[in-house]
This record gives structure tokens, sequence and C-alpha cells, in this order.
């Protein structure tokens, strides 16, 4: 089922596995790139505009354009990941086809379908999709995604959205492990995802693939009490490029990942970093300029 | 039982620690430096090398982690087995020169390069362990380029070495934690 066991489906885990722990930075550029990998990013996420900007300036954001992700990969040495958007498997099939690292079906780009995801399965390149809950998640990994993220509320700074996304996956899997079959039956006609797969959740109480968090982390302690929730490393979009010191910042987030249980160290990684990108208050914003909705 | 750390900075850590103790090890997960002191060994686990030398680097306590190398066994994966090195390539970067071996990083590929291969050990492999080939999960994986003083393969993929052991020492380019054969992490317990 779900060719779990099958060789891609172990080779798209393993990439996942190994970024673990980590921090994986949107950048759009070169020199961003470096700032990261200087840093100490586990990945990169190479995009046209960092989520704040595509907030601010509106339009249609696509695929980011080929000379960017080439230039960032050859830039850095780490794994290089694009976003596409949700449904465009053509620009995904492009982006294969480039050779990047992972695949991002991405709702901070604005959806090119509107009920359908790209069916990821026959892809070579594994794919991270975000989810606000489950059956989302459960829905993505259906459809061949082989990490899955939190929303959050991409170029917000603002944690609300990804710590609501997160304790909602975590207790909707804790609940399945108490629930006996036929319940389960029942559990994974309201999650709208296949028994067998709700069944492997309730069974070993976490997803088959490995579990990020994005969407709004703007600081060390941010990154921090995501892992403390439950992720199992973070991607920092506006966060970093959007604050008054990105060295030093994306620096002290990665710092940070690693230390999440340790509040002297978490202290030191939060001192002298100037500003952090502004935040905007998520329950003033008319739920049409909310990201996290797109994706079905 | 033995005590085994697992280096935690990032990668698939928590992979080894299941692997380490289906093995029959206990596991510490290593992120400070202090708690070297009481360990048998230490498992440096894959993940983003250029990462986990950053943190240390950060950190300041590569120094430390190259003394615990010079008095008790190592065993590193992909990443790992590139922190271990004596050299390594594409780009330069510091390793703890544990290992008379030279290391081309993502010399495969891209992430389209990953693989799972079935490879045949050397007998000296299997019968120090049990008879059988090895499914060897490749991901952005090294090749071992060159191996001299006292480094011995123990397996090949393709003609190039993928299991290397040096005295106290084990490396692997491919990843034994995300398979359920736990024969490359028992010849490590073994030397412990």
């Amino acid at each position: 089922m779900f060719q779990f066991s099958s060789e891609q489906f172990r080779v798209k885990v393993g990439l996942a596995e190994m970024l673990k722990g980590g921090v994986i930075m949107d950048v759009t550029n070169a020199e961003q790139a470096k700032i990261a990998e200087d840093a100490g990013a586990s990945a990169v996420m190479a995009l046209e505009r960092v989520p704040a900007d595509i907030r601010k300036e509106g339009g249609v954001a696509r695929m980011a354009s080929i000379a960017k992700i080439e230039e960032i990969m050859r830039t850095v040495t780490i794994p290089v990941m694009a976003k596409a958007r949700i449904g465009h498997f053509m620009e995904a099939r492009i982006l294969e086809a480039l050779g990047v690292d992972y695949i991002d079906e991405s709702e901070v780009l604005t959806p090119a379908d509107e009920e359908h995801h790209i069916d990821k399965n026959p892809f070579k390149v594994p794919f991270v999709c975000g989810a606000r809950n489950l059956g989302e998640a459960l829905r993505r990994i259906v459809e061949g995604a082989a990490m899955i993220r939190t929303k959050g509320e991409a170029g917000s700074g603002n944690i609300v959205e990804a710590v609501r996304h997160i304790r909602t996956i975590v207790k909707e899997m804790k609940q399945l492990t108490v629930l006996g079959k036929e319940e389960l039956v029942h559990e994974a006609k309201n999650l709208q995802a296949p028994l067998e797969l709700v069944e492997w959740v309730a069974e070993h109480g976490k997803l088959p693939v490995p579990n990020f968090s994005a969407g709004g982390i703007a600081t060390p302690a941010d990154a921090a009490l995501m892992m403390q929730l439950g992720a199992e490393a973070v991607f920092v979009g506006s966060g970093i490029f959007k604050s008054a010191d990105p060295p030093a910042r994306a620096k002290a987030i990665v710092q940070a990942a690693k230390n999440y249980d340790n509040p002297e160290q978490l202290l030191e990684a939060s001192r002298a970093l100037g500003e952090a990108m502004p935040g905007l208050d998520i329950a003033k914003m008319p739920e049409s300029e909310l990201l996290q909705t797109r994706g079905w | 039982m033995k005590k085994v750390g697992v280096l935690a900075l990032q990668g698939d850590f928590a992979a080894h620690g299941a692997a380490l103790e289906r093995a029959g090890a206990e596991v510490v997960y290593v992120r400070h430096p202090e708690q070297l002191a009481d360990l048998d060994g230490l498992v440096i686990p894959g993940g983003e090398s250029t990462t986990m030398l950053k943190l240390l680097g950060f950190e300041g306590w590569m120094n430390q982690l190259a003394a615990f190398g010079r008095r008790k066994p190592m065993f590193g994966t992909c990443a790992g087995a590139i922190l271990m090195a004596r050299e390594v390539k594409a780009p330069h970067q510091p390793s703890l020169g544990l290992m008379d071996i030279e290391v081309e990083r993502n010399a495969y590929g891209r992430q389209s390069e990953s693989r799972v291969a079935e490879i045949q050990p050397e007998r000296e492999f299997q019968q120090r362990t049990a008879p059988g080939k090895l499914e060897a999960v490749f991901i952005r994986a090294p090749i071992i380029r060159k191996v001299s003083g006292g480094a011995r393969v123990l397996a090949r993929y393709d003609g190039d070495p993928v299991l290397v052991e040096q005295g106290p020492h084990l490396v692997a380019t491919f990843h034994p934690e995300l398979t359920a054969d736990s024969r490359v992490h028992s010849l490590f317990l073994e030397k412990l």
C-alpha cells in the first residue's frame, strides 16, 4: 500500500530524514544562499520573492525563474528546494528536469488548480506539502508527499498559525491511537483519508513521513517552540532576510533548532540580533488574504 | 550494555539511535561536549556535513570531538564519514582526520541520483557478522576516492569503497540506519 516500502519512496523520505533537526531557509539569490549555507542551513528554498513580499506586491506568484534557481544551485553544496504552484504538475516536471533536490507544492504561490494537487507518486524528485490538520497531511501523503510541513501563515512573522497547525496535527494523531477499529473507519471518513493510512498513524502515533514546521517563524524562540511542539525541523521564509541582520539571525535560528531544549543556549542565540521582521496580526486579516486556506 | 553516543546536532540521529538500540546498545543523544565523557563510542549520523561543521565551529568543540576519536571508536555514515575523513573534496572542508580516506562530497550528483542498491560485502564482513548481501541506501552520497594507511575496505559499490574500517573506527557512505539489517551497527558495537 502507498508504496511506503518502494525503493523510490524510501529514497525520497531518506533525504527528509537527513534534514531533521535543521533549518531550511528561503533565499531569492546566490548571495542570500551563501549567507544561509554559511549560517549552517541544512537546505535552501529557491524562490523569486519571499512570502512577505508576495503578500505585499500581490499578483500571480509562480515558480521562480530557472536562471535564479540555477544560480542558487551553483552557489551552495547543500540541497536546493524550489516551489511549484498547487496542482501545477508541469512546473514540477520542469523543476524535476532541472534537478532540484525537493519540490515544495506550496500555498505561498498562487494555486494553479482549485481542486487537485499534483499526483506526486510518479515523480522521481521528492515533494514536501503544507498541512493545517491531519486530514490534509494524510491526503498529501497518499498523493506522494515524502515530507509534511505545517502551513502556518507564510510571510506574517506571526507564529500563532504554525502553533495551531502543529498542535492540531499532533492532537489528532494522539486521538487516533486510542480508538478501536470501527472508530478508525469513522475517522477515516472524517479525515477524508484512506483507512489503511489512518490505521498506520493509529498504530505508530506519528506520520509515516517526517513532519516539519513552516509559516511565521521569525526568532530563535519561535524555532525552539516549534521543535518543542513536535516539529522535526523548521522552514524559515521571510523571517531571516526581512530582519535587520540576516547573517546573525540565520545563525541564531540554526543554533536554536539544535538547542531547542536548552534555555541558556537559546538565551545566547537570542542576543544581539537586531530587529526581527515586522509581524502581522492574523486576527485582523481578511480571510481572502490568508495563504493557509489554499490547498484542498 | 555499551553506552553509545549519537551526535545529535542535525540529521538522522534518531534513526541511528533506534538501530543501535535494536543492536543492543544504550543510546545517548550528544548535543554538548560534556556528554562525551562517559561514552564507549560515538556515531556521527547522516545529515548535512556543512551544518554539523558550522554548529561545531560556533560552539567550539571540533577539537574535543577529534580528541574523543583518538581515544574511543567512532562510526560515521554519509555526512559522518565526511567528517571523519582525512581529506574532503568538492569543496575542501575541515574534518576530524580520523580515517585515512579521501572523500568527495555529493559525488553521485543531486537527489535524483540517490538510490537503494544491493551490495555484496567482502567475505570478511560476512564472517564477522552474518552472511548475505547488504541493502545500501545512498542519499546524495559522497564517494571515497582514496583509501590509504591502515584503512581497509569491507564493502564496495560499483567498484568504490562504501564501508571502510580503520582500527577502532568505521565509516559507511550509505545509511545502514535506514534499513532493518543491523549487521553494520552490530559490527561497530563489537569494536567497543
